[in-house]
């Protein structure tokens, strides 16, 4: 199963309560994967301001003074907010990669949820409900977001098992489905230098989007891609610091639901999910097609 | 009329009172369902001559089995709906979502707006009539019953099938396996009369406007020159 929600904001009045919004969606999509959730959001970022998204199973001892730590490693002043499990941390757009491999050496036991300029991801095992609360989401602001709410099949239920997955600066992707080729694909990738943190399928979907991404392939060309190397089951829906993207096998038997409005795009597994969005009563609401890439751009 | 508060009552009860009415001498027969937001399972299994009218869109399996009553969704319905229906009538103002009318035995499922894909898979005997397109995979292995589409069809249209017949006003994007176009008789004109009729799309369309599409009855019995195609 696996539930996904989505949203992009046409409307800038509507930014504070993105959070707010994808909470709600997200708990209802709590039967369709009870197992593990996560949220990725973006915001507008300060120009030239770049922001890491860590996770820890010991935050106590590794979170310590680690924006000091970084700060040291870099040469450059770094902001620390911690969230439970997870820290953002707020350094030079420039710095990220640097910082990336700092963290590295600094705190071995920390693994990178994102990295970008407007990206930020959380992400646990649990229930919807308790993962969206730990992280305050319902309290964040942003222009686009997307959720998943996990049943697993293909790979353990671990916090790096969650979704999204982000394999890529700004980018993340989330799945309900299967796919039957990951392992293949995956060596293909690898080769190709991409690098992995799990056994997991989708994070081989959301690598083959990025890499397609860094060979200069527009967004709607990457998810057109998906439809001929990727064999299996998916929905896809990925966000780009930009734009929000969505994709379906030539089956299409994972359900999926879309919204329009002046105000917003909106994606859900079911409709449930939408249902109290401002506006739904005359929103335009569609199933996407198969095989069909449907994105949208700022 | 019975109003039934979805969101309050919960579903549990909506369907128990609406399976208490079998066989009940009730002047309990037209009820109306608000709030339903997308839930699951709404008035599945009902076996009583009623009318349901659901005051917006449903989840998975609405009127899934249902027998006898009239059951009109005005917004769009999820997967499965009307799936395995045995008698009645199933009326969805807007559009339905993947197996529409799935293995329905009888009644009728009527879609006034698109049905996506695998609608009618494994019909057998419901009647359905969709006023808009149906999408990929629709009626396969349809064994019998008619399906109207007064759209177009998706890819792989009747794939495998049996003896349900199939009545296209548009384009068929490809049709499946071992389905054709025949000829269209009299007696078939006919049954596209009564289901314009029935269907409420009398206004939208005449029979001519119809081909029909048919099994080939090459795969009815395994076949060593067709092994490829089963």
């Amino acid at each position: 199963m696996c539930g996904i929600v989505g949203l992009f904001l046409k409307d800038p009045k509507l930014e504070p309560q993105l959070g707010a919004m994808l909470t709600d969606m997200l708990i209802t999509m709590t039967d369709r994967g009870p197992d593990s959730a996560g949220i990725a959001i973006y915001s507008n970022s300060k120009v030239g301001h770049g922001k890491l998204t860590v996770q820890s199973a010991t935050p106590g001892v590794d979170f310590k003074n680690l924006d000091a730590d970084l700060g040291a490693a870099l040469g450059k002043p770094v902001l620390m907010l911690v969230k439970s499990t997870h820290a953002v941390l707020e350094v030079p757009a420039d710095q990220l990669d640097a910082a990336r491999s700092a963290l590295r050496e600094l705190r071995p036991g920390i693994k990178v949820m994102s990295s970008g300029e407007g990206i930020e991801i959380y992400k646990e095992v649990g229930l919807p409900k308790d993962v969206a609360a730990r992280f305050e989401v319902a309290k964040m602001h942003g222009t686009h977001g997307i959720g998943h709410t996990r049943m697993a099949t293909e790979s353990a239920v671990t916090t790096m098992g969650a979704h999204p997955f982000s394999t890529g600066a700004d980018q993340c992707l989330v799945h309900n489905g299967s796919l039957s080729n990951h392992n293949g694909v995956r060596r293909v990738l690898k080769q190709a230098g991409m690098t992995f943190e799990t056994e997991n399928d989708t994070e081989v979907g959301a690598a083959f989007v990025s890499h397609k991404l860094q060979q200069g392939e527009t967004l709607g060309n990457a998810l057109e891609a998906t439809l001929t190397d990727l064999d299996g089951f998916f929905t896809f829906v990925v966000g780009t610091k930009d734009g929000f993207g969505v994709v379906r096998d030539p089956i299409a038997c994972k359900p999926a639901v879309m919204a329009e409005t002046d105000q917003y795009v909106a994606f859900g597994s079911e409709y449930r999910a939408l249902v109290n969005l401002p506006g739904i009563e005359t929103a335009r609401v569609w199933e996407p097609e198969p095989a069909t890439v449907y994105f949208w751009e700022r | 009329m019975q109003t039934f508060d979805l969101e309050a009552q919960g579903l549990r009860a909506l369907n128990q009172a609406l399976h208490n009415l079998k066989d009940a001498n009730t002047n309990e027969t037209a009820w109306e369902v608000v709030n339903p937001k997308g839930s699951h399972a709404i008035a599945v299994g009902v076996d009583a001559p009623i009318d349901i009218t659901v005051r917006g869109s449903t989840g998975y399996y609405c009127a899934g089995m249902n027998k006898q009553a009239t059951i009109r969704v005005k917004g769009s319905a999820g997967p499965g709906v009307a799936e395995n229906m045995m008698s009645g009538t199933v009326i969805i103002d807007g559009d339905a979502s993947q197996y529409a009318g799935a293995t329905g035995r009888g009644g009728l499922l009527v879609i006034k707006g698109n049905a996506s894909s695998r609608c009618g898979i494994s019909m057998k005997g419901i009647d359905i009539v969709v006023h808009g397109n149906i999408g990929h995979m629709s009626c396969f292995m349809a064994q019998s019953g008619n399906i109207l589409v007064l759209g177009d069809a998706g890819d792989a249209l009747g794939d495998s099938l049996y003896e349900a017949h199939l009545f296209v006003r548009g384009t068929v994007k490809s049709l499946g396996t071992d389905c054709i176009e025949k000829e269209m008789r009299p007696e078939h004109l006919a049954i596209i009369a009564d289901l314009l009729k029935r269907g409420e799309a009398e206004h939208l369309a005449k029979p001519s406007d119809f081909k029909r599409y048919g099994s080939a009855r090459k795969l009815y019995t395994f076949n060593i020159d067709n092994a490829s195609s089963y």
